[in-house]
């Protein structure tokens, strides 16, 4: 079965093309079943294949299908490898993928452009699929570009509205800062060590550079650059909270659960250059840092029930940095996993919050919902659960892993721990700040509502309960992908550290309660306060950064298109016009018509050429 | 027997053949410019003759039987188009016609 690796992402693709050929002109019935069911055929393939790879007790497989392209030397094709790693992420893609597009079957039955949405959503699993199983790195980049366009088209579903438009530019453009800069990267990467296939690659970057050489470290930062942007980590970060423009179901699928973490797996996949470049490892690490606390602190300020959940997966990629920098390979990975169960579930549940009540976003217009929205609430609950790594759920124990691992680190090791587990405080906060303020407490309006949730949209949400609460005994089996670098040491770590760990999500929870539910606390007597006021309007503005990049960039940008707005360049080429023009009504001038004239021009051109010739 | 020297000819030559050219720049009445040019081939004809007969080649001769049954053809069709000319248009002053200017 391992041989028809190439029907993983084949099926989507086809299941692309017949939607979009025809044109929506299909039943609903027929679009939901060819939308949902080509993923749903993956997801066997995928289950099958799994079952066999990991039977066979192979470290990897390769299975070249066809070349791509031949130049000299370099052949790319499209070559499929499957290893621990891309077998998780095929299954996370796959499978949740699968579950999404169920959802969706009932989330989207209002909508007019049906088809349109799950042609769409077809292709990005395609592509999604082929940036983890690409054996070579053009084929991962074909994959990358495809997935950032399918976000954009995405983004961009609702069109009739301009809003949702420029945030698909927006994430459009400012992803391409990053895949620029990867696309240097595979540039000096290729032209260095004279092949793309990942492999041969990392194998020639060990034996060729030595570690924190200078080449190294440029080409991790620059695949650096490229994994920053995707996965919405500072500086590229602003993208995602507009990014929740798109439908419900998108923001789970692509905003949350896969896309955005391709950028862990291409640092995961490529982890020799960083182990070559300590340094940019470090940097990785701090990016993490710097990030989950920041999205975390904005978190807290928003209203927006969805803006609330991407800062959070922002925060959250910040985690699988932070993991990565610390060389906690199989960690970060781990979280990637549970991460893809708990936040595609906590999205699918804000999309039934969201349908149910009438396409209210903000959270302070809910309240007192749990009768109303059992499932909902229940989703919520296990899912914001899992996000603030509540004991043995399956965050607890991915988180544990990356913060362990933080804390072996020598030297900053105890400063990033202790980051983190501010971030675990922070993400127990704003989770339980959320469940508590739409389901707790009196109710803010909508009393009419009334739970939407047919089979196709429960189903999905029960099953991603079961593995929101259990995902954390799964083991990935990546152990072999990453065994020659991953620090095993025994380290030890006291009770203390443990408790510590495992207290400090509650006490967010539980502040949390004091705040919005038994009003032990009161949010307004804290904001009377000035330095509370700007902290708010500061957090809430993302720390700024959009007014920062607005001015610092788009402003400038803007200006100099002001100024060249007559277009410098072409003047060079309009007067080229002109002066051909001015030339033209001389020269006609020159055709009076008259017969004795050119007679004459004969006659005279004659006479100038036979004395030029006489006497030259 | 005295031969004419060459210069004398091709001289002669040159004379009709500016006068030729002159009476087609000058002359408005197209029958009298059809004449100019006959001059003109005349004095290139009268040119093959001399040079041919300075060096006793014959092709000089066949070259000027050559231009006169030139000359034959191009006045039949020139005033064939003269006489169409001045059935359409009532003139033959060849300045009046200039539709194909600029």
């Amino acid at each position: 079965m391992i041989d028809f690796i190439w029907l993983l992402p084949t099926f989507p693709l086809l299941g692309f093309l017949s939607l979009v050929l025809t044109g929506g002109n299909m039943p609903k019935k027929a679009t939901a079943i060819i939308g949902a069911g080509s993923i749903g055929l993956s997801f066997l393939v995928a289950a099958i294949i799994a079952i066999q790879f990991l039977g066979s007790g192979e470290e990897f497989v390769v299975r070249h299908v066809w070349t791509w392209m031949a130049v000299g030397d370099f052949t790319p094709g499209f070559s499929f490898y499957l290893d621990g790693l891309s077998l998780v992420m095929m299954l996370i893609i796959t499978g949740v993928g699968f579950l999404i597009h169920l959802y969706s079957t009932g989330f989207m039955v209002d909508d007019p452009s049906y088809s349109r949405f799950f042609s769409y959503m077809n292709l990005f699993v395609a592509s999604m699929l082929m940036l983890v199983l690409a054996d070579n790195l053009v084929l991962l980049y074909l994959g990358w570009e495809g997935v950032g366009l399918c976000s954009y088209l995405l983004i961009g579903f609702w069109y009739t509205n301009p809003d949702n438009g420029y945030a698909a530019r927006k994430a459009f453009v400012v992803t391409r800062v990053g895949d620029t800069s990867m696309a240097i990267g595979l540039f000096l990467l290729f032209s260095q060590l004279g092949t793309l296939n990942i492999q041969e690659l990392l194998h020639n970057a060990e034996e060729q550079w030595v570690t924190g050489s200078g080449l190294a470290v440029a080409a991790a930062l620059l695949l650096l650059g490229g994994a920053v942007g995707k996965s919405a980590q500072l500086p590229l970060q602003t993208w995602l909270p507009d990014a929740m423009a798109g439908p419900t179901p998108i923001s789970a699928l692509i905003h949350a659960a896969t896309m955005v973490t391709a950028g862990v797996y291409l640092i995961a996949r490529t982890h020799v250059l960083f182990e070559l470049a300590p340094t940019v490892q470090l940097l990785v690490a701090f990016i993490g840092l710097a990030t989950l606390l920041m999205a975390g602190f904005t978190a807290l300020t928003q209203r927006d029930i969805k803006r609330i959940l991407a800062y959070s997966t922002i925060s959250q990629i910040g985690y699988m940095f932070l993991g990565l920098g610390v060389g906690a390979w199989s960690a970060a990975v781990f979280h990637l996993m549970t991460h893809a169960f708990f936040k595609a579930l906590l999205f699918l549940g804000a999309g039934t919050v969201i349908l149910s009540l009438h396409h209210e976003h903000d959270i302070f217009k809910m309240g007192g919902k749990w009768k109303k929205l059992p499932i909902a609430f229940a989703s919520f609950l296990i899912g914001s659960l899992a996000l603030a790594a509540f004991p043995f759920t399956s965050g607890y124990f991915s988180k544990d892993e990356i913060l362990l691992a933080a804390l072996a680190v020598e030297g900053p090791g105890i400063w990033l721990w202790m980051g983190g587990v501010a971030g675990a405080f922070l993400t127990g906060l704003y989770s339980f700040r959320l469940v508590f303020v739409v389901f707790f407490g009196e109710s803010n309006g909508h009393d009419d509502a009334k739970e939407v949730a047919g089979f196709s949209m429960a189903a999905p949400l029960v099953v991603l309960m079961v593995f929101s609460l259990l995902g954390g005994l799964i083991q990935v089996p990546v152990d072999s992908v990453f065994s020659h670098g991953e620090a095993h040491g025994e380290h030890h770590v006291s009770f203390l550290m443990h408790a510590i760990m495992m207290a400090v999500p509650m006490m967010g929870i539980a502040i949390s309660y004091l705040f919005y539910v038994s009003k032990t606390f009161s949010t307004e007597k804290i904001m009377a306060s000035n330095t509370a006021k700007f902290l708010h309007r500061f957090w809430f503005s993302g720390w700024g950064m959009d007014g920062l990049y607005q001015r610092l960039l788009v402003n400038p940008f803007l200006f100099l298109a002001r100024i060249n707005r007559a277009d410098l360049v072409d003047k060079f080429y309009a007067l080229l016009v002109t002066l051909t023009r001015v030339a033209n009504g001389m020269i006609t001038q020159t055709q009076t018509g008259n017969l004795r004239w050119y007679a004459l021009s004969v006659a005279a051109g004659l006479v100038l050429i036979v004395t030029l010739g006489v006497l030259l | 027997m005295q031969t004419i020297p060459i210069e004398h000819g091709l001289i002669l030559a040159s004379i009709l053949f500016a006068i030729g050219l002159i009476g087609v720049l000058t002359r408005r009445n197209v029958i009298f410019v059809l004449m100019s040019l006959e001059i003109m081939l005349n004095a290139t004809g009268l040119a093959f003759i001399v040079a041919s007969s300075r060096w006793g080649h014959a092709e000089g001769q066949v070259m000027f039987i050559m231009i006169l049954t030139l000359a034959a053809a191009e006045v039949a069709i020139g005033l064939g188009l003269i006489i169409q000319m001045y059935r359409r248009y009532h003139t033959v002053d060849i300045s009046l016609l200039s539709g194909m200017k600029g």
